[in-house]
């Protein structure tokens, strides 16, 4: 049994469907890793999970319970985070603020969990009391992730989580990524990155033309010469 | 010194009472931009509702026998802020919210709240005629205090009224209230963070709906604050605060839209320009007349702009900021 599933699922914008067909499944102890060409729908499939694009046919499952076209204020309580490609985060919010803002959906006390968030990324610390939109651009991301880390997940879906950082920053968010999976959460990741996130990568999918064109473990599609040749050759 | 105490009577303080009304005004009209993205069209009818309901409550209460030390229309005021709040939601629940949920386009929100504004003004023209009526009941009293300053060599007052004061103090009250709200408070931080972003606030599982609840629940108590402060200041017609939503708009927009500190600042610096601007400064003047060159002589009337033209102080303000700052003051949303 996966986590989260997504069978045969169709799915898009209202027009001719995005998504033809995706398959993905991952355990709560994997990091899945999407890649694939722009506009191969990388991102319409995690947005289709997280009920922000119509699933028109095919199942969505999350721990075996049917959830396609639920709305977040549903999936947030279950157990499922999202962080967007862009506009992710509230920039005339203070940082701890769009940390609280994670945390919407809890009654209970959330300062642990902003103690962790802070440890894992101690610049956020420094700045909390300063507005986002004010912070370069890999602070952002480190934001963007510990605001969908403060409903503490059991799933976190991360939409190029390294687009636009430096090395530096790459490595950095990289590594957090796999310590959250070591604390038991299940990642979802989609990457231009894709050498080196297939590189960590428990299960790989290539997507193209709303389609899996592959799926593996990481190592087995960085070992596939197709999967090489059509996907990998550009990016570090 | 009695110039002084007349510039203060008629720019400082007249001013300010007016701003006050822009800024309750304007802060209603940019929280909803914010999180909904449309132009409340119908927020100074709602207004006029509200003042309309404190009248209703004040006479009934007034029928009833009981008396106060200040007008009865303020006694009744948290009732009629309470109501108006309701009403607000209730029109959104009815008009705006349907649309809604079919995507409607902003324009279309546009328009369907003018529906709204005819609608609210048709019906208290039904209910109780186009007159003007007086807020304060028979009995009641405008109470004016008037502050000597003869002590500085001036032989006229400064004239304050109760309503301005007890208008000021109100005023002053919300604007703390709502800065605590929105800067302390789960669900404060949730309406800005949905007004700064409504698509991160969904998938963050801030429960929207809940938002444009409160959101409506605090446009319509401010409106009614504002639309009893105005009718006890000036009198109550069916369109009362109609005839100052466009002061109002311009003061959100100056102020940058979605931000309720904006809609502040614009809404006093509107009332206090107004103000300015419609001042006869003969008065003021009239001392140096006598150093005038020979056959010069002080106009009757030196105002920068003649009252009947006021309204165009909004737009001028309005149109400076948007050219020196798109976006406002406080750097707003842009649309
Ligand atoms: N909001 C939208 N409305 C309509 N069509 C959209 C929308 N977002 C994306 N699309 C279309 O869906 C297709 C897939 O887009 P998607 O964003 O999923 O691609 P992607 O694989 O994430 O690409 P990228 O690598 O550029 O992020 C594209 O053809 C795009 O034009
Ligand atoms: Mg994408």
């Amino acid at each position: 049994m996966a986590m989260i599933e997504m069978k045969q699922v169709v799915g898009g914008y209202g027009g001719a469907p995005v998504l033809n067909g995706v398959d993905i499944a991952i355990d709560n102890t994997d990091i899945g890793v999407i890649v694939g060409p722009n506009g191969a729908g990388k991102s319409t499939a995690l947005k289709a999970i997280f009920g922000l694009v119509k699933v028109a046919s095919g199942e969505v499952l999350f721990e075996d319970r049917p959830i396609a076209n639920s709305l977040p204020d549903r999936l947030v309580p279950m157990g499922l985070s999202f962080v967007p490609q862009e506009k992710n985060v509230f920039t005339s919010l203070t940082v701890e603020e769009n940390l609280e803002m994670g945390a919407f959906i809890r009654r209970d006390d959330i300062r642990d969990t902003l103690d962790s968030v802070y440890e894992m990324f101690p610049p956020l610390k420094e700045k909390r009391h300063q507005v986002a939109g004010e912070l370069s651009g890999g602070q952002r991301q480190m934001v963007a992730m510990g605001r969908a880390l403060m409903s503490e997940p059991k799933l976190l879906m991360l939409d190029e989580p390294s687009a636009g950082l430096s090395p530096r920053y790459v490595g950095e968010i990289f590594d957090q990524i796999l310590k959250v999976n070591a604390a038991g959460v299940g990642i979802l990741m989609v990457e231009q990155n894709a050498r080196r996130a297939l590189g960590f990568a428990s299960r790989g999918f290539v997507l193209a033309g709303g389609k899996n064109l592959f799926t593996g473990t990481g190592k087995e599609l960085l070992a596939d010469p197709d999967v090489a040749a059509s996907f990998l050759g550009g990016h570090g | 010194m009695d110039e002084i105490i007349f510039l203060v009577n008629k720019v400082v303080i007249s001013g300010a009472v007016l701003g006050s009304i822009y800024a309750l005004g304007a802060i209603g009209v940019t929280l909803i931009f914010g999180i909904l993205r449309f132009a409340h069209f119908a927020h100074g009818d709602m207004m006029t509702m509200g003042a309309f309901v404190a009248f209703l409550l004040a006479a009934l209460v007034g029928a009833m026998g009981i008396t106060a030390p200040v007008p009865l229309a303020f006694v009744v005021l948290p009732l009629a802020v309470v109501i108006t709040a309701v009403l607000a939601l209730l029109i959104d629940r009815g008009f705006y919210a349907p649309l809604r949920a079919r995507g409607a386009k902003p324009v279309t929100l546009l328009i369907a709240s003018i529906g709204v504004t005819l609608m609210i003004q048709g019906l208290i023209r039904l209910v109780f005629g186009s007159g003007t009526r007086n807020m304060y009941l028979d009995i009641e009293d405008k109470i004016i205090f008037r502050m000597d300053f003869g002590w500085l060599g001036g032989t006229r007052p400064l004239v304050l009224s109760q309503p301005q004061i007890l208008m000021f103090f109100v005023t002053l009250a919300c604007i703390t209230g709502l800065h605590f709200f929105l800067t302390r408070t789960r669900m404060g931080k949730a309406m800005r963070a949905t007004s700064d972003n409504l698509d991160l606030a969904q998938v963050s599982g801030i429960n929207t709906q809940q938002v444009v609840t409160v959101t409506w629940l605090i446009a319509g108590s401010l409106a009614c604050l504002a639309g009893t402060m105005l009718a006890l200041d000036v009198n109550l017609r069916p369109d009362l605060a109609f005839n100052i939503v466009l002061p109002i708009f311009a003061a959100a927009i100056v102020g940058g839209l979605g931000n309720a500190y904006g809609a502040i600042a614009g809404g006093l610096l509107i009332g206090v320009t107004e103000a300015l601007a419609v001042f006869n400064w003969t008065a003021v003047l009239r001392p140096f007349a006598p150093y005038l060159p020979f056959g010069m002589e002080l106009p009757a009337n030196l105002a920068l702009v003649p009252t009947e033209y006021k309204l165009t102080v909004a737009f001028v303000i309005l149109v400076i900021t948007l050219l020196w700052r798109p976006t406002g003051i406080f750097r707003g949303l842009s649309t």
